[in-house]
């Protein structure tokens, strides 16, 4: 997305100019850079404390300050009881050894290896041994405290098909608008875009009773039907890319006896699959977060979302902290790998529908 | 030629016509049955006392709905002032961090596309697993952003267990995803021209007025749109608030959607909230068209002459 731009000066700006203000514009950088830096750190934060959580015991998860690196303690067994691991300062050298007792306000520390060398010390001047240890089965665990991979084909069945109906319908309803003539389309054109305005709790209840009357209540076709009859936001993305394919293109077809659907199917569709993936990437961001429509429509746990499950897991398993950090890395990490594999799209879905609309 | 065409044969604008409206048909199809009908259905509904019951006509009531809401419903107001509030300070907020962040990225720092990933994934992910995220973080105990508070020698509230600290953990986690207007202000950035800068440096002025008197200006529209865009995403906030609050404590976060949303499913008032999804309306409604006619006195169009 970022254009190169080269500028050619009427005149060489740089030649003498004062070098003073040539550093100051380093420092500036610098400066910049350091924000940028500090900012960046701040911004990733939450996400790398997920993530870290997700491996920890739960034990190592409420600690503060927080750790993290994931570690346990590192542990001895002595006569068949568990002790932990202590660096002990013993004559100016440092042993590891276990605590087994307190003797007189000092830790009573014990050689693994010789459990009769015996040390004591104070317990403030040792520090516990540890070892970093990734606890990968927390991601197991969440998997099944509760059916999460029934969510994720539940999530993934709702996402497909309507991604199938946004695609479908709005590419034809964007491709009616960009290129044919006819009466009364740019008052529709107008009125279609006026519905982005509408908030949606205006249509919620009248649709909800409709819904139900239909007998789609508990059923994925609320989330799903709707989607198969166009909506203003991607319609309008299209229709723009649409209009910027040259309208040379069309008529060239035409000659060679192309029919409308074959002018979208071999000439618009192919110029414009940057906009198509845009719209379906977003799509899939949009379904797969939604947590409202499900809520609403969705009873039975066996017809649940991600989303919904990861809602109900953190009412019912809030202390497990782990386990639902697990499980929030899992929900998310859909949506981190398409950002990182598709940016652009991203970048630019962002920006045409930010700037133009 | 006409003549000699059969009569039943459409001629190429008729032609073109039916296919127009085969084309969009579905469209018209959804906003006949998804949105007209339903709107209309609501204003009406909003002069009911519908309930959730299925098999009974709701009794029109006429504007009772709306008296109860202004006299007697002092929840309405509080909401009302929950999600002002929140709006007052989180859109100011966004705005300035997300056009600072633009503007570093806009100093020409090496790497631009790294620093632009860093700060827009958190605009990727979104909805339960981000509020779950943020109810731990907010964690009085063991949770980082009081952590962080210490190492600069604060001692942090209970957020989310205050009623005094839960909305404003919730503004600072709006913040979190401010690379989605950074994005926007950065491409705004980029299509300026940079013969203005050097102009304005030939004419000896210094970064700080070239910023008001040329940056400015020109990306005013994205700062309008962004505005706009934030009014409006205020009044649809839900998910957040319903999984880390639930409107709570004492209702500090008891914002409109989330009163909407009660009502409807949780008091069995869908003819109330009706009523509340058409004040929304006209509130959202209000508010653009106030910032859409004040636009014309601060908001720049390009190719536009100044009237100065």
């Amino acid at each position: 997305m970022t254009v190169e731009q080269t500028v050619f000066p009427a005149h060489p700006v740089n030649k003498g100019r004062p070098k003073s203000l040539k550093g100051q514009k380093l420092l500036a950088k610098l400066l910049a850079l350091l924000l940028l830096a500090l900012g960046s750190i701040l911004i990733m934060l939450p996400l790398v404390w997920m993530l870290t959580t997700s491996l920890k015991t739960n034990d190592a998860s409420t600690s503060y300050p927080p750790q993290w690196i994931p570690t346990d303690p590192r542990t001895a067994i002595i006569d068949g009881k568990k002790y932990f691991l202590y660096n002990v300062p013993v004559n100016g050298q440092t042993m590891q050894l276990a605590l087994t007792g307190k003797k007189s306000g000092k830790g009573v520390f014990a050689n693994p290896n010789n459990p009769s060398e015996q040390y004591e010390v104070a317990v403030k001047d040792t520090t516990r041994v540890t070892q970093i240890v990734l606890h990968w089965e927390n991601f197991p665990n969440a998997m099944t405290i509760v059916p999460f991979g029934l969510y994720i084909n539940n999530t993934m069945l709702i996402v497909i098909t309507s991604m199938i109906g946004v695609l479908l319908s709005c590419i034809l309803v964007a491709y009616g608008f960009s290129r044919f003539r006819a009466r009364w389309i740019d008052v529709l054109f107008l009125i279609l875009l006026s519905t982005i305005m509408l908030p949606p709790q205006v249509t919620l209840i009248p649709t909800f009773v409709l819904f139900q009357k239909l007998g789609w209540y508990n059923t994925f076709l609320p989330l799903i039907v709707p989607a198969f009859f166009a909506n203003a936001w991607d319609v309008f993305l299209l229709r723009q890319f649409f209009m910027s394919v040259p309208i040379e293109m069309d008529e060239a077809a035409k000659i060679d006896g192309a029919g409308p659907l074959q002018v979208l199917v071999f000439i618009l569709i192919p110029q414009s699959w940057p906009a198509i993936a845009t719209v379906a990437i977003f799509h899939f961001l949009y379904t797969w977060n939604d947590f409202f429509s499900p809520l609403i429509y969705l009873q039975s746990e066996d017809k649940f979302t991600v989303a919904m499950g990861l809602q109900k897991f953190q009412g019912l398993y809030s202390r497990q902290l782990t386990s639902m950090m697990a499980a929030a890395t899992v929900t998310m990490l859909p949506c981190l790998l398409l950002f990182f594999v598709a940016q652009r799209f991203f970048i630019q879905g962002v920006v045409v529908s930010g700037i133009k609309g | 030629m006409e003549t000699s065409k059969k009569r039943h044969v459409m001629s190429l604008s008729q032609r073109e016509g039916m296919w127009a409206y085969i084309l969009i048909g579905p469209w018209i199809v959804g906003f006949l049955w998804f949105t007209l009908l339903p709107t209309l259905a609501s204003l009406y509904f909003s002069f009911t006392d519908l309930t959730y019951t299925v098999n009974k006509w709701p009794n029109f009531i006429g504007v009772a709905n709306y008296i109860n809401m202004f006299i007697k419903d002092a929840r309405f107001w509080h909401s009302l002032q929950v999600t002002i509030t929140f709006a007052i300070f989180a859109i100011p907020l966004g705005l300035v961090l997300g056009l600072l962040l633009a503007l570093l990225l806009n100093a020409k720092v090496p790497g631009l596309s790294i620093w632009r990933t860093l700060y827009y994934t958190p605009s990727v992910v979104s909805g339960v697993a981000v509020a779950v995220l943020w109810l731990y973080l907010f964690n009085p105990r063991y949770g980082i952003i009081n952590w962080l508070l210490s190492l600069v020698k604060i001692n942090g509230p209970g957020w989310l267990a205050s009623p005094d600290w839960a909305l404003p953990a919730l503004i600072i986690m709006s913040l979190w995803s401010v690379g989605g207007g950074m994005i926007i202000y950065l491409a705004g950035l980029q299509g300026i021209p940079t013969v203005f800068y050097e102009a304005a440096e030939i004419d000896g002025a210094n970064s700080v007025q070239s910023f008001f008197s040329i940056t400015l200006p020109l990306i005013t529209p994205v700062l309008f749109y962004n505005l706009v865009t934030g009014i409006i995403g205020t009044f649809q906030i839900f998910t957040s608030v319903y999984v880390m609050t639930a409107g709570g404590p004492a209702e500090a976060t008891l914002f409109y959607n989330l009163y909407l949303f009660n009502n409807a499913f949780r008091y069995n008032q869908m003819g109330y909230a009706s009523a509340l999804a058409w004040v929304l309306f006209l509130i959202v409604l209000i508010l653009t068209l106030l910032v859409f006619r004040s636009s014309s006195t601060w908001v720049y169009y390009e190719g536009e002459l100044r009237k100065k």
